[in-house]
Parts: structure tokens; sequence; C-alpha cells
């Protein structure tokens, strides 16, 4: 269960996130959509506590970010944009150090790097250093370091870019079966994406949610290509409350 | 705690895996060698010549006073360049490479990786001055210097290198440029040298206190076999006070 309320993250005089709020229950996968710079990657970043917010407040499992941020933090799995890998490790001793900082108990860490290694299918790539992998190997390694304690909240940045597209099918497939017990956020751009695997979608754009919708009420007279575009371009500050979920934020929030 | 040693752990490993380590290591170890040559052979020359005349006292001429604490001085200032050129990565590396995520992420108090990048360093200088060692145990098996003023002095340089640890992880937290971590360490480092030199013309309240933070007297007082409490508060602060600044700069970039 994630709950966004009010969420303002201003670098400088530059505001990138103005008044976002959105929730995601558990059992759901969002889809995280936006133009580039839209403000998708802060958000993202405030809900897994490594930058605090301007004003707002964020929950995860019933924890506030700030006030409990280590609560946050032990139940949040998260991949970055770019795979926070270390290039001179192997990927076993990579996911170990991980599991390690996540706070996985020591005689759980093998079972825990073995799981996530068959998960993200990376049994070849084991005993090999990160900076030697391909991009798509390095994006996996990156989803398994996000799965490594059991994370009942997924946050992922474009998990399946730079992979091919038998690699996409999986790791697709492993995404879907994952947000069946738990709490996903997928930010991407690839819009089919988002309709096979979310059961539900926010549009962000110049710092404020453009819709939040579930998918099936979204895709009902259209497709998700259409509404996107409709959000994004032009006049897309206008907001329609979503069925079901009370949207606090106008426009001028 | 546990996590700071996590950290540490693999910082240590990720630079003795690869290159880097053996090539500090062997430079400094090569120049220490050197120095130590021409310091022994310059003492050699002036026992030939001073030996011949006749009721001269030579008390000045000992392996303390002519080699070691030379040769500590001048591995103090290797120190001063090579240090900062591995401190350099502990931050500015994670920054850029992205792992800067994970760890603030992760469960892991600020202080725990402050602390961890601290210990990594400290193994690697400990590692270095550790083996410059081998040049004092030259003069303990064939010679006899004061083991007093071995240690005293050693524990000087020692302090002084973890001391730059702990700056030259300062400089590295407030950039994600390796370089500029590191011209900003040796600058840093090269001004606590020298600010001694000020001190000459100073009046009296800011010249004790431009010869106290000079890394120079404090180093040489321990090189000279005094080991004055006041020497080691100051390594000891002067370890706190850039331990703290780190800190903060890590901290207050999260909140920009």
């Amino acid at each position: 269960m994630i709950e966004v309320k009010q969420l303002k993250k201003h670098y400088g005089a530059f505001e990138a996130v103005k008044g976002v709020s959105f929730s995601v229950a558990t059992g759901q996968a969002c889809g995280f959509l936006g133009p580039n710079g839209a403000g998708k990657t802060t958000t993202m970043r405030v809900i897994t506590g490594y930058m605090p917010a301007t004003s707002g407040t964020v929950t995860v499992e019933g924890f506030d970010v700030f006030e409990n941020s280590f609560e946050v933090r032990k139940r949040i799995g998260y991949l970055p944009e770019q795979p926070p890998l270390y290039l001179e490790m192997r990927v076993t001793a990579y996911l170990d150090h991980v599991a390690r900082l996540k706070g996985v108990p020591r005689a759980r860490i093998a079972e825990q790097r073995d799981r996530v290694i068959s998960e993200c299918a990376l049994e070849k790539m084991a005993g090999r250093l990160c900076g030697h992998l391909s991009k798509g190997y390095r994006q996996r390694v990156g989803l398994a370091q996000a799965l490594i304690h059991d994370p009942q909240v997924l946050i992922l940045d474009e998990p399946t870019i730079g992979l091919d597209p038998a690699q996409i099918i999986e790791i697709r497939e492993l995404i879907r079966s994952l947000a069946t017990e738990r709490t996903v956020i997928l930010s991407t751009h690839i819009l089919p994406e988002v309709a096979q695997i979310c059961q539900k979608v926010v549009i962000i754009n110049e710092g404020r949610v453009a819709l939040e919708a579930e998918m099936a009420e979204l895709t009902r007279d259209g497709s998700l290509e259409d509404e996107y575009l409709k959000y994004v371009s032009g006049e897309a500050h206008a907001l329609e409350p979503a069925a079901g979920s009370p949207v606090e934020d106008g426009p001028d929030a | 705690m546990r996590n700071a040693l996590h950290i540490a752990w693999r910082d240590i490993r990720s630079v003795f895996v690869s290159p880097i380590a053996y090539v500090v290591l062997t430079g400094f170890v090569l120049l220490a060698g050197w120095f130590f040559f021409n310091l022994l052979g310059q003492f050699n020359r002036y026992v030939a010549s001073y030996a011949s005349i006749p009721n001269y006292d030579s008390s000045w001429l000992n392996l303390n006073d002519a080699v070691l604490a030379p040769l500590i001085q001048n591995l103090g200032v290797v120190l001063l360049i090579v240090i900062p050129m591995t401190t350099m990565r502990s931050f500015a590396e994670e920054r850029s490479v992205g792992t800067y995520e994970l760890l603030f992420t992760s469960p892991v108090r600020v202080a725990e990786i402050v602390a961890g990048k601290f210990l990594a360093g400290v193994f690697l200088v400990t590692s270095m001055v550790g083996l410059s060692l081998m040049y004092p145990a030259i003069l303990l098996w064939f010679g006899n210097p004061e083991p007093g003023l071995v240690f005293s002095g050693y524990l000087g340089l020692w302090l002084t290198a973890v001391s730059f640890v702990a700056i030259g992880n300062f400089t590295s937290s407030l950039t994600s440029n390796q370089i500029i971590a590191a011209v900003a360490g040796i600058v840093l480092l090269l001004l606590l040298f020298v600010i001694n030199w000020a001190a000459e013309g100073a009046a009296e309240p800011w010249r004790s206190v431009l010869l106290y933070l000079s890394v120079t007297e404090n180093l040489t007082g321990l090189v000279r076999g005094v080991i004055d409490t006041r020497n080691l508060v100051y390594f000891g602060s002067l370890i706190g006070v850039f331990l703290f600044l780190t800190h903060r700069a890590v901290e207050s970039a999260r909140w920009k």
C-alpha cells in the first residue's frame, strides 16, 4: 500500500513536483506514466526515501517515509533508472552485499541470492563481473537486487529498458506474478507493457497528476495510447476524478 | 555498526581486486626505499668524514635524527599527494555510477556509510604505513636506533595518514567528480601542512593558533619522540571534525 498526498519537491527554485497525490493498493501494479521530465523519477525517489519531500506526505505500508524511513526502506525494493551496480564485483558477491545492506539475516542470504538469480534468469552470469555484462543483464541484476529482501513494495524505473524481446516477456511475467501479493509502481514509456501488467494507471505531466484511473475503466472507451496523448498533450491539466478514489488536487493545487 | 563494516569490507575488496591497491602500495614503498637509501648513504658519508676529526662531539649523528626523522617527514609529504587520490573515489564514484541510490534507499544510517568509507581508507593507509616499516626494521636489525622513537614517529605518520583519509573523504563527499575531489583534497592538505609559515610574522594569539593548526608541527613533535597529548588531541580532532563535516555534506546533499 502506497499513499502519496500533496507531494511537492523543489530543486532550488525549480519545482519538479507540484502537489502530487495518488494511492496504490496492495496487490496492485500501478503504471506510472508521463513525458520525460514530468517528475516521475523525483516522485519515486521520494517514495523510496532517497530524498526528502519539500512538503506533503508519503506512507508506505502504513509507515511515513520521513518519520519511519528505515521501516519503509526495509519494505521497498527499488530499481533506479540506472541499475546501481558495482562494476568490479561479481554478480553473486554483489547480490550478497546488497542482501547484507538490506538487513537479510546472514543465514538466509545464500538462499535469497539463489532465489533472485533464478527468478531473474541470471544463472549463467552469476560468476561474471557486473562490468562485463550487457545492458540487458545489468538491468536484470538491478531487478534482482531490488527483490533480494523479498520486499512488499516494488518501485521499478523502466525495468525492461535494454532487454531483448524474449527477456522483456520473461520480466513482464515476473513482475506480473510479483504484483499479485505486493504493491508495484512501474514507470515506463512502453504503453502496451502497462496495459499488460498493470491494474491501475497514474499519468503525471509537468509535476502534476493528469490522470489516476483503473485500467479497466480507462481502456473501456479507447486505447491507452489515445488516453495518454489526451492527458499529456496541450490542455492536459484537466483532471478527471478516477472511479473509487477521490482526487484531492486540482490544477491549482 | 555492522553496516559500516559491510561497507568498509566492500570498499576494501574493490580496491584490492583492482590494480589500485598494488600500484599505490608499490609506489609508496618504492619512494620510501629511495628516501631511505639516500638518507642512509648520506649518514654513512657524514660518519666517515666526522670520524676523522679528533674530539668531535658527534652525538647528533645518530640513526634516529639523521635517517628516521627525515624519512618520516618525507613520507608525510608523499601521503599528502597519494591519499587524496585513493580517497577521491569514496563518495564521488558512488554518486556518478548510481550506487548512491542503492546506499541511500537501504536501511543504513548516513553515519554508518561515512564510518564504513573511513574504515576502508584507514585499512589502505595502514597497509601503506605498515609496509614502509620494513626500513626502520632494517635499521633495528643492523643498527641501534632508539625503538621508542621509531614507535612515536610511526604513530605520528599513521595519525597523519588517518587524518588525511578523513579530509580526502570529505572532499569526495562534496562532488561527483573524482578529479575535483582529489585536487581539492591535495590543496586542503597542503594548506594544513604549511599553515605554520604564516606564524613567523603573526602576533601572539594567532602565532600559537597557526602553529597548532599545522600538521607539520604536530608530526614533528611525535617524530622527536615526545608523545604529547596536545598532538594526539590535534589529530583526534582533525579526524572528528572532518568525519562530522562529511556526515553533514552527505546529509545536506539529499535536501537540495
